[in-house]
């Protein structure tokens, strides 16, 4: 039962300081992609706004498009 | 001009569960209103026989305003929301939109037999989850559709990224389904030894095993949906309506990511100071006092999506209610993390300060935020103004002022409370008995009561307006973009 005892404690202890280091590891990520040029975050604050059926899509979802292309070629 | 329908949004699932937030909103705020009057005045327990106690209400005053109120303004706004973000119309997929009507039905039918049996006194005697066992099966299926709409409409999105919104309502989606399922694991007694009632059953874990599970549940079911979904609301509803993106999208992402580590381990708090082993009390203690950063990440990213936008709070009744709900999303996720604190929870637990925090949560953070969505969404749905903004300042202060009455006379009472049960003679010995405190309690659960009134009273005025700007209101030729359009009356 100790045995158990102190794996559950090492466990806690060492879980929680890998949950801590990846949070501030998405950060960095979020932060440096950004940097980079690789990701724009802050667009995607637009998709609340411009959400009118006629709206061009922030990022068009390009399966979905080649499917429907796909569908209007068949009929 | 003809339009085509397949080019616009389908609103009729969205309206459906619309009514039903209101008619749940009505009654289950009665419901809380009657037994805040039974608290202060214990005669009425005897207006209507065993179907007018406080025992026999209660359940039903939670599961009418959590699973009635609050889940049908969650799906009004998902079904609302996820159209628009996702850019698809469900005119567009018939079964999607079948699949919303089977949801909308399926769910009502289950709330009416949950009504039925609640007031039959047919309990499992776990709070929040006192359903009996064949309408969990129903529960389980109703869930289920909701999935399929949500990952369904996700499958045939135009838009590539999903909105943050939709990322609260997949969590609420996901955690909603496994709390449900291992809180409510459970052995039907007749089918297994042949006796007893065939609704009756008993749960599968004893003693301190089924209140670890029990709270587990009940505070992640505050989390996912009087927070998550909620939160889901907002991240559309003031962004939309203010017409200023959020002021951080990435401070978005990563208060989600931080709630999801957290939240789901903060549940051991209900359950201080008692069998539970002291490693999980500390454990739920410590998350509490984290929560507070994504909960405040999220709600300061609100407030400054505000910034340079102040004037609106002053022009607009909605945004008024869209802040003042942030604001009481500040206020509860400081107060329940100090109230988790152990030396605090000695205190506290048990003593009225408790249901004076939930409905500082669920009064100012839930009801506003549904209020607001639901008058955003209106105007839209019917392409009609507003009926009258007056009437909506007016249900603002009184409803504000319910919540200020109903908060601030529970904190009172639970610190008295608390502190009598505490307080000791110069030998040790208890100063006072359980009635002293009972007696000394009834002028603050009149205020309450008082409150709690006063907030019902404004529900009533937002249903008039409602109703009135669907029958009666002045016409709008298009949708609104931002700002939602209401009457000067």
């Amino acid at each position: 039962m100790e045995l158990i005892q102190v794996i559950r404690e090492y466990l806690y202890f060492f879980t929680t300081i890998a949950l801590v280091v990846i949070l501030y590891a998405y950060i960095l990520h979020l932060y440096r992609s950004e940097k980079r040029g690789e990701a724009d975050y802050e667009k995607y604050g637009r998709l609340a706004l411009d959400d009118e059926l006629s709206d061009k899509p922030i990022e068009e979802n390009i399966k979905k498009e080649s499917e429907k292309r796909e569908s209007i070629k068949e009929s | 001009m003809q339009t085509n329908p397949a080019l616009e949004y389908d609103y009729s699932i969205s309206k459906l569960f619309l009514y039903a937030t209101i008619v749940f909103g009505i009654v289950g705020l009665l419901l809380g209103v009657v037994i805040a009057f039974q608290m202060a005045i214990p005669q009425l327990n005897y207006l209507a026989g065993e179907y007018g106690t406080f025992g026999r209400l209660r359940p039903l005053h939670t599961s009418g305003i959590i699973f009635g109120f609050t889940l049908s303004g969650i799906w009004a706004g998902w079904y609302y929301i996820g159209q628009r973000v996702l850019k698809i119309s469900y005119n567009e997929y018939p079964f999607l939109k079948a699949i919303g009507y089977i949801h909308f039905w399926l769910y009502i039918v289950l709330m009416a037999l949950a009504v039925v049996s609640l007031f039959a006194g047919m309990t499992t005697s776990k709070e929040y989850s006192e359903l009996v066992w064949p309408l969990d099966l129903l529960v389980v299926v109703v869930w289920v559709l909701w999935g399929v709409s949500l990952f369904g409409s996700m499958g045939v999105r135009r838009e590539k990224t999903l909105y943050i919104s939709l990322w609260y309502f997949i969590a609420t989606f996901v955690a909603i389904a496994a709390l449900f399922i291992f809180n409510n694991l459970q052995i039907p007694t007749y089918f297994v030894s042949g006796y007893g009632a065939w609704t009756h059953s008993i749960s599968l874990y004893a003693g301190t095993n089924d209140a670890l599970v029990q709270w587990w549940f009940g505070h992640n079911a505050v989390a996912f949906l009087f927070t998550a979904a909620i939160i889901a609301l907002i991240y559309y509803f003031l962004p939309k309506e203010s017409g200023q993106p959020i002021f951080s999208y990435k401070l978005s992402l990563y208060s989600f990511w931080g709630m999801m580590f957290v939240y789901i381990w903060a549940g051991g708090h209900h359950l201080i100071y008692s069998t539970v082993p002291d490693w999980m009390q500390t454990m739920g203690s410590v998350f509490s006092v984290i929560l507070i950063l994504p909960s405040w990440g999220t709600a300061i990213n609100m407030l400054l999506t505000m910034k340079g936008q102040w004037h609106q709070l002053k022009e607009s009744p909605i945004i008024k209610f869209l802040v003042l709900a942030s604001t009481f999303y500040m206020l509860s996720t400081l107060e329940g993390p100090i109230q988790s604190i152990k030396s605090v929870n000695a205190l506290a637990h048990f003593t009225d300060w408790i249901p004076g925090h939930v409905h500082d949560g669920t009064l100012g953070w839930v009801g506003f935020m549904i209020i607001a969505a639901c008058y955003h969404m209106v105007p839209r749905m019917y392409k009609r103004e507003i009926y009258s903004g007056k009437l909506m300042e007016a249900q603002f202060w009184i409803q504000t002022t319910g919540i200020v009455l109903y908060f601030s006379s529970m904190w009172i009472a639970g610190i008295t409370q608390g502190m009598m049960w505490r307080a000791t003679d110069e030998f040790g010995s208890l100063a006072y008995s359980f009635i002293d405190t009972v007696t000394v309690l009834i002028p603050y659960y009149m205020i309450r009561a008082i409150g709690g009134l006063l907030y019902l009273i404004g529900f009533i005025m937002f249903t008039y307006n409602i109703i009135m700007t669907i029958v009666a209101s002045k016409e709008i030729d298009k949708e609104p973009q931002y700002a939602t359009p209401i009457a000067a009356r």
